[in-house]
């Protein structure tokens, strides 16, 4: 059984416009060790399917479909199991580590907080635990700095103790949600690492949210493509990087600033038109009127999924993830199969 | 007489503390450095000790009649006076500042303790509860602390406690609506977010990371809603629904000296200043513990 399996996920949420579908009919299993990113603009619903992984949507949020840790069905869970689960089994690591700490409450604390509240520890044994978390993550003399302040420490220290905190009890399953955005350049890469290894040393599963597409190829092997609510492109991280069957794909990849081929027209060139709001999506494709190939069919007819390619090897359990097909969304399957060609 | 000359290298007098300052200076060296705070805690502290002295000395006596002494002006033997049946007015002023002291603790903490409680119920839990404290908060403030004891007076009878009752049911929703409005805020926060990813309760959240994060505009609101307690009290004993004879307050003292105005104008004049010093002296300490347990929230001076 795969550690979490999300099928139909679908949130609808109410605003003052209206109802927006912000997520739509999103599916994918996860394996343990496993690695999966989502990729997307702002607002394409990346971050609510993360948010819905914990439990942590806003109360005004609907949603549907299943999610299931282990077998267990977490939708509809009552907030005190949840809480019971949250930083113990599945832990989420956030994008602002200038924002994430509590400014009034000393790190070493903070990092405890989890080690007391899920594994019944001492106030001592806790902070001892904590020192270790801590110096795993590099945090330097640890053990000095446990009663320092959030703001005695830079954003790449921040972000390393927000990971001691969430990995703190040993869970199952990671999200990060764009957790190098907000960081220097030079930080990034030592972040990124430093959550390969331990999600590799405690074989984690790991749910990346980027809307980088250099950090995503690096760091997962299976991948969610995300527009406006809806996964169009999903498969290994290879195959869905070499192949860009769906046209917003395309786009994406073209979009992506290049040292060495400079366009010829000495701009980057950009995916036409604006993401739409959520409140005012086709009944048809969300990429619709944006997509060069857009006929008048898109906007009414919802895009099948398409198969492009099965893995036909039968992988071991261990290396499930392998057999993960490529899928795309579209209308018309010459669309997707262009692509393959280009 | 040949003079000395100074070799010493002058250091010009302009501030240079901005560059030469390494590390930020602390609570209490800010503190010492802000004017109206430090004016603030020095007028509170005189109204503490003020009505700590007249437990165990006053001048006079705030209770014995002396006709024959009614009406003095100063001297050395009533400092302030003595009001129309010859009680010491300095004596008078002391034990009153109790009944302030007293009023203003009470009510600040009754407001404290279930305006705050009920805030943070709201926060924390949103939809119908939160709107069911706010409406109940909004009712309340309709009914000013005079006309809600003047309710209980009718009820209950005139004298201090229903004073003071009433005037903590009308703390109450001041402090729900602050706390419930600051933590808000709060559980918007991103540390909150983190804090409920690891699996904390609402009750934990509210606790460990709402309330450290909002006690600093609580003590502010506090000394405020402090002052504003010795006014009502003030007010109510002037209107004779607070502090009931022979027992001194300023409220009173005022409602007594307002008879004797041309004969003996003083006697308004003191309770008077006594009550505008203490409400001075709390709101300058409020607006310096503002500035100094949150500085973003300093006025531009």
């Amino acid at each position: 059984m795969a550690l979490l399996e999300v099928s139909n996920l679908t949130i609808n949420l109410q605003t003052h416009r209206g109802r927006a579908q912000a997520v739509r009919d999103v599916s994918f299993t996860l394996e343990r060790g496993a690695t999966l990113g989502l990729i997307g603009e702002s607002g394409c619903g990346k971050s609510l399917t993360a948010l819905a992984l914990l439990g942590l949507l806003p109360e005004h949020a609907q949603v549907d479909g299943s999610i299931q840790l282990d077998g267990q069905e977490l939708l509809g869970l009552s907030e005190r199991r949840l809480c019971a689960l949250r930083g113990n089994r599945m832990a989420m690591v956030f994008q602002e580590p200038m924002s994430a700490l509590n400014p009034v409450h000393g790190i070493g604390r903070q990092v405890a907080e989890p080690l007391r509240l899920h594994l019944g520890m001492s106030r001592a044994q806790a902070r001892a635990r904590a020192t270790e978390l801590l110096e795993r993550v590099g945090i330097a003399q640890a053990a000095q700095r446990l009663d320092d302040y959030p703001h005695q420490f830079s954003g790449g220290q921040r972000q390393r103790i927000m990971i001691a905190m969430a990995l703190a009890c040993g869970p199952d399953l990671l999200v990060a949600d764009e957790p190098t955005t907000a960081l220097d350049v030079t930080v990034q890469q030592r972040i990124l690492d430093l959550l390969q290894e331990l999600v590799a040393e405690h074989s984690m599963a790991l749910v990346l949210i980027s809307h980088d597409l250099g950090v995503i190829a690096q760091n997962v092997e299976q991948l969610l493509v995300m527009y406006g609510g809806t996964v169009v492109e999903s498969g290994m991280t290879e195959a869905v990087f070499a192949r860009r069957a769906h046209p917003y794909t395309r786009g994406l990849f073209a979009a992506r600033p290049q040292l060495q081929a400079a366009p010829a027209a000495g701009h980057l060139p950009t995916i036409a038109g604006a993401v739409p709001e959520l409140v005012d999506l086709p009944a048809g494709c969300p990429f619709a009127g944006r997509c060069p190939h857009t006929r008048d069919d898109c906007y009414v007819q919802p895009p099948p999924a398409r198969t492009l390619h099965q893995p036909s090897m039968p992988a071991p359990a261990s290396l499930a993830f392998w057999r993960q097909p490529h899928v795309a969304r579209c209308l018309y399957e010459q669309v997707l199969t262009q692509g393959a060609k280009a | 007489m040949s003079r000395q000359t100074d070799t010493r290298v002058r250091v010009p007098d302009y501030p240079t503390r901005a560059f030469s300052r390494t590390k930020p200076l602390g609570l209490g060296q800010r503190a010492r450095q802000h004017r109206s705070f430090v004016l603030g805690a020095l007028l509170t502290a005189l109204l503490i000790a003020a009505a700590l002295l007249s437990f165990v000395w006053t001048p006079g006596s705030a209770y014995e009649m002396d006709m024959d002494a009614a009406l003095q002006a100063s001297s050395s033997r009533h400092w302030l006076g003595t009001d129309a049946f010859g009680r010491d007015l300095a004596s008078q002023i002391l034990v009153g500042a109790r009944a302030s002291i007293a009023v203003g603790l009470i009510a600040v903490s009754i407001g404290l303790a279930l305006g705050v409680l009920l805030g943070l119920i709201a926060a924390a839990r949103r939809g119908w509860v939160e709107e069911i404290i706010m409406r109940l908060a909004d009712f309340t403030f309709a009914f000013p602390a005079l006309l809600s004891a003047i309710m209980l007076t009718a009820v209950y009878g005139p004298g201090m406690v229903n004073a003071i009752i009433a005037i903590g049911i009308f703390n109450i929703p001041t402090f729900a609506r602050i706390t419930r409005a600051s933590a808000n805020a709060v559980w918007s926060r991103d540390y909150v977010m983190a804090a409920r990813a690891c699996g904390q309760s609402r009750t934990a959240i509210t606790l460990r990371h709402v309330l450290p994060n909002i006690a600093s505009v609580l003590v502010v609101q506090a000394t405020i809603q402090f002052a504003l307690a010795i006014l009502a009290e003030a007010a109510l004993s002037y209107l004779g629904l607070g502090t009931q004879p022979p027992e001194p307050s300023w409220g009173r003292m005022l409602s007594e000296a307002q008879t004797l105005m041309f004969q003996a104008p003083l006697l308004a004049v003191w309770p008077g200043v006594a009550i505008a010093l203490s409400v001075l002296g709390l709101n300058l300490l409020g607006d310096g513990l503002r500035d100094l347990l949150d500085p973003r929230l300093t006025r531009e001076r």
